[in-house]
């Protein structure tokens, strides 16, 4: 590790002296209650009581038979609380948030799902929240937008920039910066200054936890490959984190390509990205030569993030795990793909890994095993997908 | 190594018992000749260091003005390269002390040494990066001081308990931010300025200087109570803003009103 809060070269804290502070003392909180029999009780009764865990470990019979390769088991994330796998962070940092006399949060929202379940958590803990969501996103994703005001959250849309999740990323910062003493930014991926990342691929390793004991009492064996989709990446960390030290998994992160990785219009920040410093940390961003961070696309709202966490940029650079992009078509088709044949719609974020899965599954043999992450169920994204296939379903 | 141009310039304020005046400006809002314009104008009526903003895509610690000011810069074209040219065309014409305000990434991606080296080459004399704290600054510290640059530091009302190990290590000058937040205009600060002027000047070595929200003259002489000098931004990048091409001028006057009012 060397530094604190480095992988390998990779993570620190660059940002501003005014929330330094704020950011020790997180770091303070952290190292506390993290290990705290008590705190950890307490979480895990919410996530039990509250998101529904464990989720299941699910059989995709008619895939596997399908595609002919692997087994391919589906870990459903889709069935929590909210939808996603979001809420698995979202409690852990709003107890920490509480402990340490908090009352208001603020967050950023890509595709609102982290939005959603942050707003859902203040609503239960009854603290004042605020989110930060790009107006691109607002509009494309206007039934989060419904949701998290219903839930009681004041919705900011932002107007900056490329007015998508790296922008609503930088007008929280600068909220957190301005309203210190009172504000706790509760960040819903493994991105940020140190101890973010770490701390949010600790509130999600419960995934990766949970899968491999199910896939034990299951086939009583490891699976050969697990697939993931990576935005800022926190889904895939929680769920490669427990099998990191398994060196016979494979580990897949799925990058959204958009329009394809030789266009102007993708995310895929593993495949064309380079070494920068941004957001509070050292990692890889798409960005020009001068180090602009670069307009990203995707029909993702969730994967449209010009970087990537510091610990997957490691896992990277190490070789541990593999990062291959994933185009809008091939990630609608496995939307498509995954609700004809499992009846499973999972959202468009998890359905860069179903895509990726559908590539690497039929190589692989009838003997081994996958675990696709489905990380957030897809309804939120019907009305974008339907426009993407040019079927109307509002006026 | 001679000496860097800002001890020089902050010893002589000093000496003659006058505040210093710093003023800073987006570099190529408005074009690289109006930024030209514009230093010449505050040099000659009384800035004693001047800014340079260098434009970057997600300026996290600024404010809507300097936010849209670096957006405008950026569709102009403006580079760091670009910025350079400015200054060694600058440098053929006063010795203000200069000093870039900018983000890491774009040292980063540059080449640390690289920009550094270029820095030396072409005059610039300090460096302030908002998003470097003090845990971080060996990114670029040992590079800077190779070239005789300043890695400016900035303590908060938040630094609070920081305030020590800052200010005790800070060269050139000490940024002293008015309030948390980001960069603009304020119409009124709710800092407590005496409590966290006085814990700095306790453990500060070199001068120090208070920025963020100083909108005019009046906020310029108020707030230069405390300090050493004040640092006015937004408000003159408010002038390109308005006034565009004709702006230098606009900025000379503006400048002189600032020099006026801290000399009063």
């Amino acid at each position: 590790m060397g530094k604190v809060g480095r992988f390998g070269i990779f993570g620190g804290q660059y940002v501003p002296e005014t929330v330094m502070n704020a950011v020790h003392e997180l770091e303070e909180a952290y190292a506390k209650y993290g290990n705290d029999p008590e705190f950890l009780e307490e979480y895990r009764t919410l996530l039990r009581d509250y998101a529904g865990r464990p989720s299941m470990l699910y059989y995709a019979d008619r895939m596997t038979r399908d595609l002919g390769g692997c087994k391919i088991y589906l870990k459903r994330e889709d069935l929590n609380h909210t939808g996603a796998h979001k809420i698995n962070n979202v409690l852990g940092q709003i107890l920490l948030a509480k402990k340490m006399g908090k009352k208001r949060i603020i967050a950023e929202t890509g595709a609102g799902q982290h939005g959603v379940a942050t707003a859902t958590a203040c609503a239960m803990f009854d603290m004042e929240c605020e989110i930060y969501m790009g107006k691109e996103d607002v509009r494309r994703q206007r039934l989060n937008v419904y949701r998290m005001e219903l839930l009681g959250a004041k919705v900011n849309s932002v107007d900056n920039g490329t007015a998508t999740l790296k922008d609503a990323i930088n007008e929280a910062m600068r909220d957190w910066a301005t309203n210190i003493d009172t504000t706790f930014y509760l960040i819903g991926s493994v991105m940020g200054p140190h101890p973010y990342p770490t701390m949010v691929r600790d509130f999600q390793k419960v995934i990766g936890e949970e899968a491999k004991k199910q896939l034990m009492e299951k086939e009583g064996r490891l699976p050969d490959c697990v697939v993931a989709c990576v935005g800022g990446g926190s889904n895939a960390m929680g769920m490669f984190y427990d099998f990191i030290p398994d060196e016979s998994v494979r580990l897949v992160g799925a990058e959204a390509a958009g329009k394809g990785i030789d266009t102007k219009l993708h995310a895929a920040t593993v495949a064309k990205g380079s070494l920068g410093i941004f957001h509070g940390m050292k990692s890889y961003f798409l960005q020009n030569e001068e180090g602009q961070i670069a307009p990203v696309y995707s029909i993702s709202a969730g994967l449209d993030y010009p970087g990537i966490g510091p610990e997957h940029a490691n896992l990277y650079k190490t070789g541990r795990a593999e990062y291959v992009p994933i185009t809008d078509e091939e990630a609608v088709q496995a939307l498509e793909y995954l609700s004809r044949t499992e009846g499973i719609i999972p959202a468009i974020e998890s359905a860069h890994a179903v895509a990726a899965a559908l590539k690497i599954a039929p190589e692989m043999k009838p003997d081994q095993i996958m675990i696709i992450n489905i990380s957030g169920r897809g309804d939120k994204d019907m009305q974008q997908i339907a426009e993407y296939r040019g079927v109307k379903i509002d006026d | 190594m001679t000496k860097n141009k800002i001890d020089a310039r902050l010893e002589q304020c000093k000496a003659e018992g006058r505040k210093a005046l710093i003023t800073f400006i987006t570099a190529g809002d408005g074009g690289y000749d109006c930024t030209e314009k514009a230093v010449l104008e505050m040099a000659k009526n009384g800035a004693d260091l001047i800014e340079l903003g260098v434009p970057f895509s997600d300026p996290i610690a600024e404010g809507p003005v300097i936010q849209c000011a670096s957006e405008r810069s950026l569709r102009n074209g403006t580079t760091l390269v670009g910025i350079f040219d400015l200054v060694r065309r600058l440098r053929k014409e006063t010795d203000v002390p200069l000093l870039l305000m900018m983000y890491l990434n774009t040292i980063f991606c540059f080449g640390t040494d690289r920009f550094f080296a270029l820095c030396e080459e072409c005059g610039i004399d300090g460096v302030i990066v908002p998003d470097i704290p003090f845990e971080e600054k060996d990114e670029i510290q040992g590079s800077a001081d190779a070239h005789n640059v300043h890695n400016i530091s900035l303590v908060t009302p938040a630094s609070e308990d920081r305030i020590q190990m800052i200010a005790s290590e800070a060269t050139g000058f000490l940024y002293c931010v008015s309030s948390n937040g980001v960069t603009g205009v304020r119409s009124q600060f709710q800092t407590d300025f005496a409590p966290f002027f006085e814990k700095i000047h306790k453990y500060a070595k070199v001068p120090c200087a208070v920025g963020f929200g100083i909108s005019g003259p009046e906020a310029a002489r108020e707030m230069s109570q405390y300090c050493d000098g004040v640092i006015v931004g937004s408000a003159v990048v408010r002038l390109v803003e308005q006034y565009g091409s004709d702006a230098p001028k606009e900025i000379g006057a503006f400048t002189k009103s600032l020099r006026d009012a801290l000399d009063a």
